[in-house]
């Protein structure tokens, strides 16, 4: 019979690691879901108020509005930055000085703090000074951020795409560079085009990266806040306020604490729900054999 | 099918070779016949790939010509030159069925669906995967992928050669065997040309009707397997074919006589004078062990393979082995070793010379 080795020890080396999250996750987390449940008139004087909240935050447009918004912001940066990072990393040189190069150009986008990016694209698309919005402005092209839907819908989404398309472009190039020089050979071998070369061997051979890319830049862009929030502060009117930059106005704004609380606490399923969906899908793929 | 002409051919990687030592694969001229099954041995960084890939055509060689059927195709693109080729590790199209990873040589070149379909069908039989055609590539193991790329090859008619890169290198071993097998039999059914690069001997010496052994980019020796084994070209070849190599000493050769360091072995033919670093080979399975006869030996060690038995043991300084039967004796008085004098090859400078009288090979 094996003699069972148990020792109660151990947990004291897991210890510093639950403290840790206790103070960085689970207990801010928990203060959020106090503040949901509950309602306040100042002086630490809470009432319960059960579900209340949520049933406010969903019945209420507002956050509908915002969650469209949102959607739709994470779903056009994505149908950009996906195909032209692929085409950047496959248009980029193998080997040899000009790839290092290239390299480091596109890391340089993702080593600039966001609120960084966000005041260089606020200054850059101002139409009295910004080097862009000057141009445009003087072309005739009728571009103004502050005022207009479209204007400022395109600026954010050119920052965005402008920040982060090099992530994707560095993981797809990774992707492509994984794959032995026998694929190619065998593709002229078999006479394949240039397409089916692309089709069949680099997208198939790039699936595990393009979903890790996909899941990043998804989670990153509906979680968006500096950047958009410094060039248009959700503005013109209500045009650009993503989630978060909703969730902010209504938490530190007008102190809805119990709103905001129950809000972000949907968001937050909402992404977790998102990305369990997309962590299902990647290691299915995976179990097929990538 | 085609005949394989190289003419004049070699290969540097560097684009300005300034001596021998600088080209991967030295001056070669050599018709690989139609029909025929080769065998390119050597070991690793030998030149052997460097060659398959100029037959390919996905290499340029820097010098010669090559030619299918007398036709010149150094400049054409692989694409032109109607190969096919079964690389080290399986290259299949992961999302694609079997059939279809079949049909994409075919389709590829505009050939009408009937016909597709009724030459897959064809192939898969030829490769016995007609059951898996529904399946995606993705999930088969590395022996089937294999067997589709094989097939991928020969789906084409047309097909002027198929080249093997080390096929078998992630084969599990005991499919290894029966993929060798199969290999052997499609060649001898279907009768294409195929060239296939190995270092395993094994691999070489079962499937080739030819092998061609390849030493530091040079072409040593090409032969059946029985000539390799009995007239080594080169003492590399004597050592690289047979486990284990040919013992190779260090003796001066005067007419019918040998000389190791002043004791006589007979040898099978008369030589002329022979210059430079001379040296006998002898297989260790044309060594004997002697209670009386032949020269002094310091039997080491015996190995017993199963079917034979290896002697290692010391010969004037110089380690040789000696392959004795299972059933023959092996005693502590047995301290002198023979050589059958008509296995003895000699050598100068590593390569073989003729005895006198023998026809130039």
């Amino acid at each position: 019979m094996q003699q069972k080795t148990t020792n109660h020890k151990a947990w004291f080396l897991v210890l510093p690691v639950l403290v840790l999250v206790a103070f960085s996750a689970v207990i801010p987390l928990m203060t959020v879901v106090n503040y949901s449940v509950q309602d306040t008139f100042g002086n630490n004087q809470f009432f319960w108020a059960g579900l209340e909240w949520f049933q406010e935050m969903l019945s209420d447009e507002r956050m509908w509005n915002a969650l469209q918004r949102q959607l739709m912001f994470s779903g056009i940066i994505l149908a950009i930055e996906i195909p032209l990072g692929i085409f950047v990393a496959l248009n980029m040189p193998k080997s040899g000085f000009w790839s290092s190069f290239c390299l480091v150009v596109m890391s340089l986008p993702l080593l600039i703090p966001w609120n960084v990016v966000g005041t260089i694209w606020q200054i850059f698309g101002r139409v009295d000074i910004g080097l862009l919005g000057y141009t445009l402005d003087a072309l005739g092209i009728d571009y103004n951020y502050t005022q207009d839907t479209i204007s400022a819908w395109i600026t954010i989404i050119v920052m965005d795409v402008w920040h982060w398309t090099s992530l994707v472009a560095l993981l797809a190039f990774a992707g492509l560079k994984s794959i032995p020089d026998a694929y190619y050979q065998a593709a002229r071998i078999d006479q394949a085009n240039r397409w089916k070369v692309f089709r069949f061997i680099e997208l198939p051979k790039m699936m595990g990266v393009l979903m890790i890319a996909i899941l990043l830049r998804f989670m990153d862009s509906f979680m968006i806040y500096t950047e958009p929030f410094v060039v248009t502060g959700g503005g013109p009117g209500n045009a650009t306020t993503l989630l978060s930059i909703d969730l902010v106005k209504m938490a530190l704004g007008q102190f809805d604490l119990g709103p905001a609380a129950a809000f972000s606490l949907m968001y937050f399923l909402v992404i977790l729900l998102i990305s369990w969906v997309f962590y299902t899908v990647m290691v299915n793929l995976d179990k097929k054999g990538m | 099918m085609a005949r394989i002409t190289l003419d004049n051919l070699a290969h540097s990687y560097n684009p300005t070779p300034t001596s021998e030592n600088d080209y991967a694969l030295k001056e070669l001229n050599y018709d690989w016949e139609d029909g025929e099954a080769y065998a390119l041995l050597g070991s690793s960084g030998c030149g052997k790939s460097t060659l398959l890939n100029i037959i390919s055509g996905l290499l340029m060689p820097s010098q010669g010509r090559i030619l299918f059927d007398g036709k010149d195709v150094t400049r054409a693109p692989t694409a032109e030159r109607n190969i096919a080729q079964v690389f080290q590790f399986p290259v299949v199209y992961d999302t694609m069925t079997v059939h279809d990873n079949l049909a994409f040589p075919l389709r590829n070149r505009g050939r009408d669906e009937a016909y597709v379909a009724e030459r897959v069908q064809e192939i898969a039989k030829m490769i016995g995967m007609e059951d898996m055609l529904r399946k995606k590539a993705r999930g088969l193991g590395a022996d089937a992928k294999q067997k589709i790329s094989l097939g991928r090859g020969m789906v084409r008619k047309d097909v002027n050669a198929l080249l093997f890169d080390e096929p078998l290198t992630v084969i599990d071993p005991h499919m290894k065997w029966e993929l060798r097998t199969q290999l052997k039999k499609l060649h001898h059914d279907f009768g294409h040309t195929m060239i296939y690069v190995t270092h395993d001997q094994t691999e070489a010496l079962t499937f080739a009707d030819k092998v061609v052994v390849m030493y530091d980019g040079r072409v040593v020796q090409i032969g059946t397997p029985e000539e390799l084994f009995e007239r080594p070209a080169h003492t590399f070849v004597g050592y690289f074919i047979g486990s284990p190599g040919m013992n190779v000493i260090p003796a001066k050769v005067e007419g019918t006589k040998a000389y190791i360091n002043g004791s006589e072995i007979a040898l099978g033919a008369g030589y002329a004078p022979v210059d430079g670093k001379v040296e006998i080979g002898v297989r260790p399975e044309f060594a004997r062990l002697s209670e009386s006869e032949g020269l002094p030996v310091k039997v080491r060690r015996v190995e017993d393979a199963g079917r034979h038995k290896i002697i290692r043991a010391e010969f004037f300084g110089q380690d040789i082995n000696i392959i004795a039967g299972e059933d023959d004796p092996v005693r502590a008085d047995m301290t002198r070793v023979t050589f059958d004098p008509a296995r003895v090859n000699v050598y100068a400078n590593d390569w073989r010379v003729a005895p006198q009288g023998e026809e130039a090979a």
